[in-house]
């Protein structure tokens, strides 16, 4: 199995050690064609304001929303999230995202979350973070914080979260992507 | 229970800005410019590298106020720089909200002596280095991020590919040490046993490290990451330039896409004068930055 990983700008090489740890390839994902012969995409952290004038500039935009749209598996976090999140931006999750929603870096924090499915606790790293202030009623709420805000999400074939899975050595967000998502997806390439 | 200001979060966020550029900005229309452009964060000074230096002088922490109106201006992360071992201006720093403090080598040191210890603050730092024993000894004091310190405002790159071929000779080298050699690096170094040890067992720095220092167009900027930068810092490259706005642009577009030769080659195309620059030699000991605090 190979799955892309987006590399305009960002957390990719902890993205695709975390793949490698799951036993997948990766594929680093610069321009449209790489996007032959992948069977899922990661949209790394970043600053989600770069990676989306790069995914303009580079005419990756439109074939990735396609692609998520007629059901790819995608997984984002963070920037990630905030670019799934933004209908104008990639699409595909249906919900209100606040970008830098806890604040600036001082107010970014480390916190174990509880997580709908992982019988352990999850250990979130918010970093500038976004949070999804609401999302309809086609949206699985993976993980909110005590105060309600939503951290990580599912919506048939994509998975956001706002902390950084990346960033940790569980990979149990990685393996939901690719045992899970990936092994029952409806994508069909036509 | 929730934690701030933990190494994790520190090094994390520069992990966020990798493949990215980071600029100089010295109002709200540059930030505005930088963001447009895709910087993936501004550094916000009252003067850039080459005008400090034309200027001479003590070159000091920039005006609080004019950090805030840059850091309400735009939503990508906003950096200062603060003197060297100048615990106060970092302090002032944070409690505006600062996103990264630069403990730069570009204004003028207050401590000969001493860094300040970045490990008590909630804010991350990023420090410059020539070598990996400065490096180590940078993050040793706290330092999350790090950047070659190369020659601000020259627009000449020969001094920051100097540095970031050092620190990745040192790591070779580091890395093919044996125990009793590992023992002579750390005291050849003047950095800590342990993390010297870390750079062996990982192969690499535990933190990012950025190119600085004389990047002034696109090509150098994908001749630093080829060099392996983990992303690009450009100080008066971009808007000492006869065309700030597409030399920001085509400057992220190469940092972005560091060996389609093809495109940056279109991207370069007319982009009008960069900076002037100033030849290395030209400089007297006392004019090179990179020297201090080491």
């Amino acid at each position: 199995m190979v799955i892309g990983v987006l590399a305009l700008q960002g957390a990719v090489s902890e993205h695709v050690n975390m793949l490698s740890q799951c036993g997948v390839r990766a594929k680093l994902i610069k321009e449209p064609a790489d996007l032959q012969d992948i069977e899922g995409i990661i949209i790394p952290g970043g600053e989600s304001t770069t990676i989306y004038k790069l995914l303009v500039s580079e005419q990756l935009l439109q074939p990735l929303k396609n692609l998520i749209q007629n059901n790819f598996p995608v997984f984002g976090t963070c920037a990630g999230l905030v670019l799934l999140a933004q209908q104008e931006s990639l699409g595909g999750l249906n919900g209100e995202v606040k970008r830098n929603g806890f604040g600036r870096q001082r107010e970014s924090f480390e916190s174990l979350i509880d997580v709908e499915g992982f019988t352990e606790p999850f250990h979130g790293v918010f970093i500038r973070a976004p949070y999804l202030k609401e999302v309809s009623s086609d949206v699985k709420v993976l993980a909110t914080l005590v105060d309600g805000r939503i951290v990580a999400a599912q919506q048939k074939n994509v998975l956001v979260t706002a902390f950084h899975p990346e960033l940790t050595m569980d990979n149990r967000f990685h393996e939901l992507f690719v045992k899970q998502m990936i092994a029952t997806s409806e994508f069909v390439d036509n | 229970m929730s934690k701030t200001g933990t190494t994790l979060v520190k090094r994390g966020m520069a992990q966020m800005q990798k493949g990215g550029v980071i600029m100089d900005v010295v109002n709200v229309e540059q930030a505005k410019i930088a963001e447009n452009a895709g910087a993936v964060a501004v550094m916000a000074l009252e003067r850039v590298p080459s005008d400090i230096r034309a200027a001479g002088g003590v070159a000091r922490m920039s005006d609080p106020a004019m950090v805030e109106a840059i850091m309400d201006a735009v939503t990508i992360p906003v950096m200062a720089k603060a003197r060297i071992g100048h615990i106060a201006e970092a302090r002032i720093l944070e409690s505006i909200g600062v996103d990264y403090i630069d403990e730069s080598e570009v204004l003028t040191p207050a401590d000969d002596t001493y860094h300040i210890n970045k490990n008590e603050f909630q804010v991350p730092f990023v420090c410059g280095c020539r070598d990996l024993g400065e490096a180590l000894r940078r993050i040793d004091e706290g330092a999350t991020m790090l950047r070659t310190k190369g020659e601000p405002g020259t627009g000449n790159i020969v001094e920051a590919v100097r540095h970031m071929e050092k620190v990745n000779e040192q790591i070779t080298q580091v890395k093919a040490a044996n125990h009793n050699q590992l023992v002579m690096f750390a005291r050849n170094l003047k950095a800590p046993y342990e993390l010297v040890k870390e750079v062996h067992d990982s192969g690499k720095l535990p933190v990012v490290n950025f190119a600085a220092g004389g990047v002034a167009t696109p090509a150098d900027a994908a001749l630093m990451m080829n060099l392996g930068a983990d992303g690009i810092f450009v100080g008066s490259g971009i808007f000492h330039s006869e065309n700030p706005a597409k030399f920001a642009k085509a400057i992220v577009t190469a940092t972005a896409h560091p060996t389609d030769y093809a495109l940056i080659a279109e991207i370069s195309k007319n982009l009008g004068s960069p900076m002037k620059g100033i030849e290395i030699s030209t400089l007297s000991a006392e004019q090179k930055m990179a020297n201090r605090g080491i």
